[in-house]
């Protein structure tokens, strides 16, 4: 009864306390700042779609004379962003997968057996997930020189300026986020669902294969394109780890775009929009997936 | 479900089989695995763990073993390398770029708190009314927050030039700001470009906060006479508090791994230095300081772990009990 009376009362009391300017101020202000938070990219784009004799003449903050996409083509190849991106797709190829089934692993028993050792490990591996890379950096770069690897992996026997160095040292890290995230979304799937599997004689690898996996593909979902972008997005590992500059991902290769590599902002402002590309497409796309990833790990935690 | 099938391990008949078989013996599901069972349970754990400990805590300690050392990487190590407290002697106190650098970082904290962090619960609390084309706002809020930091930095760059917009918008193109290379500015200048990722990335975390709050909270107080702010700051604000925490230990976490994005401008020289620049700087660059890049790692180790462990110890506290 109250429950229905409080429902319609609500509205009503909004009303009066809200009359109409205000809220057309709060539209023109909501506006005005997305057009303000956008107008970085958007300057980035303007400037990479005018010809270079055009903003050499009329400066960069003028009215168009003409639009070009050869800027883009000129940073692409100038740039070698190709092999860049081919590196990325390498590195997050493996470095997603594997980050999401270590870690699934992990949140299965985490979530599902309550040892000591485990609240402690869930600790260890989300701690080393937030310390700052560059604690570690030192020894784990001379602990990747002497490292050997078969000669199909690393031109000179090391881990050292290696894919499979750099996907590794993402998994390792990342992992601590993701086992975080999935071992609490795991909390929440039955228990005695995974219990009446083992009861009934199901192997501990069947019930996290056929169980808990697949419950879990939401979270997995939303995991795997935040990860990518994680991934995507890092520079540190293959800046430092990673000596050869063709072998780097697209994100570190941009030090070496940055500077005085492009011999005009127009060019550099079309290289910065083209690795921006990714991301925002995947967000615009996929932006629940995003916003879920990233809440799964701070609300339910 | 689909779990009961051919490829299942009948129980071993072992010290535990005689439990497993039934179901309503003690709740101890331990006991209901097969020997196999635990074999591949300690694989599933046992490996990652590993991993994680030899790649990211062995390391740690492995600075802070060569934070005493005088080492350059060159030769082998020896006891002649160490020379106890001195790099942190000339850390403290003879070297010009550490309390500079700790300067920065805590500016670095305090504008993602009381400025970025703001304007993102800000947006959050303006969004989470009922307004048309709400999704259209927050992509645009959250669009920088899918931006690795080093492309940030990079898009600034265009931003700030002498012949960029904000020289231009300002009229200045004749005797334009240095907003990136004058040491006295170019922090703040820096800082804007941070603001700009971490204030939708709060908007994000604080409104799935804000739709988790039952809505007869905020009802009963509109009932009660609170005007909206009120509302916001004696109602909604506190029973935030589990996202608050989050939010707190995120931007303490970013102020300290701030990195990318100095290093993409000027390799965070010149009025942008900071200490995992430094740390960087001074082992992996030309000049290979190993010992005393390490003590400046292990100073930010130490820093880190303060947020990192309190805000562990109280998460982990909460779910258990």
């Amino acid at each position: 009864m109250s429950a229905t009376s409080v429902a319609a009362a609500v509205p009503v009391a909004v009303h009066r306390r809200r009359p109409r300017a205000p809220r057309v101020v709060l539209y023109v202000f909501l506006t005005v700042l997305a057009l303000l938070w956008l107008l970085p990219v958007a300057w980035a784009l303007y400037i990479a779609l005018r010809p270079v004799g055009d903003t050499l003449t009329n400066g960069y903050f003028s009215p168009p004379q003409s639009l070009t996409l050869q800027n883009f083509f000129d940073a692409w190849e100038q740039g070698s962003m190709g092999q860049s991106f081919i590196n990325t797709a390498i590195i997050t190829g493996f470095a997603v997968p594997l980050t999401l089934f270590i870690s699934s692993m992990l949140g299965y028993v985490f979530s599902r057996f309550s040892f000591r050792a485990n609240l402690f490990l869930l600790m260890m591996f989300t701690a080393g997930n937030l310390l700052p890379p560059q604690v570690i950096i030192v020894p784990l770069y001379r602990i990747y020189l002497l490292l050997p690897l078969p000669g199909f992996l690393s031109e000179f026997g090391h881990w050292y300026d290696t894919y499979f160095g750099v996907i590794f040292i993402n998994v390792v890290f990342q992992t601590g986020f993701c086992t975080f995230v999935l071992s609490n979304y795991m909390k929440t799937i039955s228990r005695e669902l995974t219990e009446a599997a083992i009861v009934d004689g199901a192997s501990l690898w069947t019930t996290y294969r056929k169980v808990i996996l697949p419950l879990s593909r939401p979270a997995l979902a939303a995991l795997a394109v935040l990860e990518f972008t994680f991934i995507y997005n890092d520079f540190f590992w293959a800046l430092v780890l990673m000596n050869h500059a063709d072998k780097r991902p697209i994100t570190s290769a941009l030090n070496q775009l940055s500077g005085g590599f492009f011999t005009n902002y127009n060019l550099f402002a079309a290289a910065a929009f083209i690795v921006a590309v990714p991301t925002i497409a995947l967000y615009l796309l996929l932006s629940k997936q995003f916003v879920r990833g990233l809440t799964l790990g701070s609300t339910k935690g | 479900m689909t779990g009961a099938d051919a490829s299942t391990v009948p129980a071993l008949p072992d010290a535990t089989s005689g439990r497993a078989k039934d179901s309503r013996a003690p709740r101890r599901r331990y006991s209901l695995l097969t020997r196999g069972d635990k074999i591949v349970m300690a694989l599933m754990v046992g490996i990652p763990s590993a991993l994680c400990v030899f790649f990211i805590w062995f390391p740690a300690f492995l600075s802070f073993l060569l934070s005493f050392t005088n080492w350059q990487g060159v030769t082998a190590l020896t006891a002649k390398n160490f020379i106890g407290l001195k790099n942190y002697q000339n850390l403290f106190t003879t070297y010009p770029f550490f309390w500079p650098a700790v300067e920065h970082n805590v500016i670095w904290l305090l504008t993602l708190v009381f400025i970025a962090t703001p304007i993102g619960i800000l947006l959050a609390v303006l969004l989470d009314r009922e307004i048309r084309g709400t999704r259209l706002y927050q992509s645009a809020f959250f669009i920088p927050v899918v931006l690795s930091l080093a492309l940030i930095g990079f898009i600034w760059q265009l931003m700030y030039a002498p012949d960029g917009f904000i020289n231009s918008i300002l009229g200045l193109q004749d005797n334009p700001i240095d907003f990136l290379g004058n040491p006295n500015i170019n922090l703040f200048a820096v800082l804007v470009a941070a603001s700009w990722r971490h204030a939708g990335y709060v908007m994000v975390l604080y409104l799935a906060g804000l739709k988790s709050v039952d809505p007869t909270l905020r009802e009963a107080a509109a009932l009660d006479g609170a005007s909206a702010s009120q509302t916001f700051f004696r109602v909604v604000f506190p029973v935030m508090r589990p996202i608050n925490i989050v939010i707190v230990v995120v931007t303490v976490i970013e102020a300290l791994r701030a990195f990318d994005i100095v290093y993409i401008i000027n390799q965070g020289k010149n009025g942008l230095e900071l200490l995992s620049v430094l740390i960087t700087n001074a082992s992996i660059g030309e000049a290979s300081l190993l010992g005393f890049g390490s003590a400046i790692a292990v100073v930010l180790l130490v820093i880190s772990l303060v947020p990192i462990v309190s805000f562990l110890v109280r998460t982990m506290r909460e779910g258990a009990s």
